[in-house]
């Protein structure tokens, strides 16, 4: 029988043309990267893993449902070769009707021509890292783009006809005030995306904002501050009439992005480009992360995985759990050992689980109990 | 031969400390043609082993005594002194280590003619290690210690003064005859107990075990008589033949009492077992250690030991540890308190769960005489910390220019908690102490208990002087606080005397525990870290819904600073 579930392909993009301070992702400027691997030419290796997925998957192979081009700066690609990439998926899978086809971008790398061009080539939905609109900011976050940019962008995503437009913010970076977030949400709504996500500062490991914070040149974020930020940000969205579907996402109803559902629900996608992480039939796998290493495997004609893992019965339970309880729609009851079950009543009394959600047989965070997922989540895991 | 030839545990080594007596027969012929068979005992210097060293002395005709010549008398060594003088020994001065370049051996001699009213040019000086004067001393000992007297043909009388346990050969007892002959192929009695033993052996060391066909009046040797356990052949005991036996004992002798009890806890709870296995193996060779099985809400299953001081405690702990591959957390010292009731009943409380809950007419606590030795520089800091520590002084003396040996009256509760590294710590290290618990004194004390979130904490809970038990407890729910992680609702952590609460601190509840980003790439990072945390939470303590990790129980136990902001 022929798996229903939808299928995603994700797409990593390794460039930026500058480093953030508090990005630890696996993404490589210009100066960085060296050797053999070139931007503009780049799409050409993408398109190699998407030929090497097909044909691994053989017969399971399917139409795509999404696809999410992320970074890094997709953009870097520019819109030819963005599209190329995506003729090379709707040639070696074919696109389901009606899928969501998304990239990232940065405000600074998009004009109208480019919006216009990736549209044509079939992008339906686009994804701004807008962070936040003060200064003060976007200069801590090492952002090049101004306040204004991402606005900006956005309105002209919608004018070239994008049918979904996200804004990603960024909450809690030392010296933001409470009235410069709320600047932000406001200035997003006011945009006219129908989708948000916003996301508290994390001060990774080995990251330059991590250097300074440790040299204590800017403060350590602080949790009941970004608890309180939280709230801010559901608040207003809520009062604009977007509804929060995931931990850090809210959405216009439909805008909900159908590519990272899937991580949520525990569907199957393959992970195209350097670093990138694939689920597919029970298992996880990811990509060597360095883009030279990553493009010479292909080019030899073999698999760039670096490792792999088989989840056993209790792991798959176990991620059920961790994702299904981010989703607004909870789990079903039954999700959730017996043992964990006789925590529920705590649970709920403790303000953490929503009772009428209990009522009808769901899980379902409440408000606080988003702010303390990790917590609820190890109380039910098995 | 090895170095430091008697000290044979690594402890004794590591520490340059002795914790159990050694005997050595030395045959020695003098400058006048003479021969002389001299017993030599080597004996702990420290104040928990007061006991053995009063032994070792009732078993000798003169001590010799060995001072450091780079640092002058201790305390302990001033005090051991004062013992073999109430003996009637013969003592013999010597500074020892007059090699080292710090060497001040007219200083010091200076020092012990005064306190042992002898001239300076009496006081030996010796260098063990180069061989430097060790002639001499031994001519000295042989002109002036009396050989032993004792009566040859009376019934046996021989004196246990120490008793160790061999994995292969048993206990082997360490005995001075007094009286009379004790031979192999007869049987033995212990006089304390009447117990009756088969001798396996009889022997001399000379340095190492040789057997013999027995041991005359004066000698010093050992015994082997395939009993298993020290208790069966204690310090101080008189043993004597089943036949035409003795019938008065030595004086002396008592069972060893512990003053100082303390929980001992394995860190990995599984230990237990081994724990329970090694401590019956050490009591086999520690006739003063005790202790039974005692559960803890923090800490788990471990067990309450009685010790007889500080010293022996931190032996017992570092052989635990060291011997048995333990890991080992060891809470608040406690001594030994008389605590009686509005009625007259009288209740031994050596732990703080077992002091009563209702009003109590009186309590005693045990007192101990201290002598200090410190440079004069630091007697103003010496006499402040002896003030805060409820001291009352009885005496002070300059043993030189620029020493001074201080003698006050201490609670032996004072001087348990962290005494000494206060002692050390305020002098540089350069002052010593010696105690000796002389008795009793009323005194106004209360239990502290440590509560978190209503629920108290047993392992915290503390016997207190009541005008300390606010700084107890603002020291204790500071550090818990800093120690115990945020939980999802706000935890009070209180310090109570009964049901008055006398100070509080606060955990506020824990606002955010979410990872913002939870996508494709996150996935097997984020259940790797829920699986971690699963694991972690299996050894989480729980006091009452509190999660604890048993490292913060440790870490508060085992510093008794504030914690470092």
């Amino acid at each position: 029988m022929p798996d229903r579930r939808p299928f995603g392909l994700y797409v990593h993009v390794p460039f930026c043309s500058s480093r953030c301070g508090y990005c630890d992702f696996n993404t490589y400027t210009a100066g960085e990267l060296g050797g053999s691997v070139h931007r503009d030419t780049f799409h050409e290796v993408l398109a190699t893993e998407v030929r090497f997925a097909a044909e691994s998957m053989g017969d399971a192979r399917r139409e795509v449902d999404t696809v999410f081009v992320g970074g890094g700066t997709p953009t870097l690609l520019g819109s030819h070769g963005l599209n190329a990439v995506l003729e090379a998926i709707r040639g070696e899978f074919g696109l389901a009707p009606g899928a969501e086809i998304t990239t990232e971008a940065n405000p600074d790398s998009v004009d109208e021509r480019m919006l216009a061009e990736l549209r044509a080539g079939g992008f339906t939905r686009i994804s701004f890292g807008m962070q936040s609109t003060s200064t003060a900011v976007l200069r801590i976050l090492d952002r090049t783009h101004t306040p204004g940019a991402s606005l900006e962008a956005a309105r002209s995503a919608a004018t070239a006809g994008f049918e979904h437009v996200n804004l990603d913010l960024i909450y809690g970076t030392p010296g933001e005030s409470d009235d410069d977030l709320r600047r932000s949400v406001a200035d997003a709504v006011e945009a006219g995306v129908d989708h948000v996500s916003a996301y508290a500062l994390i001060v990774e490991d080995r990251t330059p904002l991590a250097r300074r914070v440790r040299r204590g040149e800017i403060p350590a974020p602080d949790d009941d501050e970004m608890a309180d930020r939280y709230v801010i940000v559901d608040d207003l969205l809520t009062d604009a009439g977007m509804a929060w579907y995931e931990v850090s996402n809210w959405a216009r109803p439909g805008g909900e992005c159908r590519h990272n559902l899937g991580y949520w629900a525990g569907d199957g996608w393959w992970g195209i480009g350097p670093g990138a992480h694939s689920h597919l039939g029970g298992v996880r796998w990811w990509n060597v992360k360095h883009p030279s290493t990553y493009a010479g495997l292909l080019a030899e004609g073999r698999s760039p995985e670096a490792e792999r893992e088989e989840l056993t019965a209790e792991q798959r339970n176990m991620e059920r759990v961790m994702l299904g309880l981010r989703l607004s729609g909870g789990l079903p009851l039954d999700a959730v050992s017996d043992d964990a079950a006789s925590r529920v009543p705590d649970l709920v009394a403790r303000g953490l689980l929503d009772p009428e959600g209990v009522e009808r047989g769901r899980l379902a965070l409440t408000l606080r109990g988003r702010l303390l997922a990790d917590a609820v989540i190890r109380d039910l895991v098995p | 031969m090895r170095a430091q030839y008697l000290d044979r545990m690594d402890i004794e080594r590591e520490r340059g400390i002795t914790i159990k007596s050694q005997a050595v027969r030395l045959p020695f012929t003098a400058d006048d043609g003479g021969t002389f068979v001299l017993n030599l005992i080597d004996t702990p210097g420290h104040v928990d082993f007061t006991y053995e060293v009063s032994r070792s002395l009732a078993a000798c005709e003169g001590a010799v005594l060995l001072v450091d010549a780079a640092q002058g008398i201790e305390a302990q060594t001033l005090a051991n002194l004062y013992l073999a003088l109430e003996n009637d020994l013969a003592i013999i001065p010597v500074l020892n280590k007059i090699d080292l370049p710090a060497a001040q051996p007219e200083k010091y001699a200076a020092e012990l003619s005064r306190i042992i009213g002898c001239e300076p040019d009496d006081v030996l000086r010796v260098s063990a290690k180069t061989g430097v004067g060790v002639h001499e001393l031994l001519e000295k000992i042989v002109r002036d210690i009396p050989a032993p007297v004792g009566a040859a043909d009376a019934p046996a009388r021989a004196m246990i003064f120490d008793s160790v346990y061999d994995t292969y050969r048993g206990v082997i007892t360490y005995i001075r005859v007094i009286d009379g002959h004790i031979s192999t192929r007869e049987r033995i009695q212990m006089m304390s107990t009447g117990a009756i033993h088969e001798l396996l052996e009889v022997g001399v060391i000379s340095p190492e075990a040789v057997p013999a066909k027995g041991l005359g009046v004066g000698e010093v040797g050992y015994l082997i008589t395939g009993v298993k356990d020290v208790r069966q052949s204690r310090v101080g005991d008189t043993i004597t033949s089943e036949r035409k036996g003795a019938t008065e004992a030595l004086g002396g002798y008592r069972d060893p009492k512990p003053m100082v009890y303390s929980g001992l806890y394995p860190i990995d709870g599984s230990d237990y077992p081994e724990l329970r296995d090694a401590l019956d193996k050490l009591k086999l060779n520690d006739a003063a250690l005790a202790y039974e099985p005692e559960t803890s809400v923090a800490l788990g299953f471990g067990f309450r030991c009685g010790f007889l001081g500080l010293l022996h405690l931190e032996i017992v702990r570092e052989r635990l540890e060291r011997e048995f591959d333990l890991d080992l957390i060891s809470t608040q010292p406690n001594v030994v308190y008389r605590v009686f009731s509005d009625d007259g009943e009288e209740i031994i409380v050596t732990n703080p769960s077992e002091f009563p809950t209702q009003k109590v007419a009186k309590i005693l606590e045990p007192i101990v005489k201290s002598t200090i030795i410190t440079p004069s520089e630091f007697v103003g800091t010496v006499m402040e910390l002896c003030q805060q520590r409820r001291g009352v002084m009885l005496g002070m003396d300059y043993l030189s220019e620029d020493r001074v040996e201080m003698r006050y009256t201490l609670p032996l509760a004072e001087i348990v908690f962290d005494f000494f590294d206060q002692l050390k710590s305020r002098t540089r290290g350069y002052a010593s102490l010696d105690y000796d618990v002389t008795g009793e004194q009323e005194a106004d004390l209360v239990k502290v208990d440590i509560l978190l979130h209503g629920e108290p904490v047993d392992a915290f809970s503390a016997i207190v002087h009541k005008d300390k038990a606010m700084a107890y407890g603002v020291m204790m729910t500071a550090k818990l606080k800093e120690l115990i992680p945020r939980q999802q609702f706000e935890v009070p952590i209180q310090a109570a005397i009964g049901s008055r609460v006398i100070t509080r601190e606060t955990i506020r509840a824990m606002r955010k525990d979410v990872l913002a980003k939870c996508y494709g790439g996150d996935i097997s990072r984020k259940r790797k870290l829920l699986e971690k945390q699963k694991e972690g939470k299996k050894r989480m303590k729980m006091v009452g819904r509190v999660e604890v990790p048993q490292e913060a129980f440790i870490a508060a136990l085992s510093t008794s600073d504030a914690p470092k902001k």
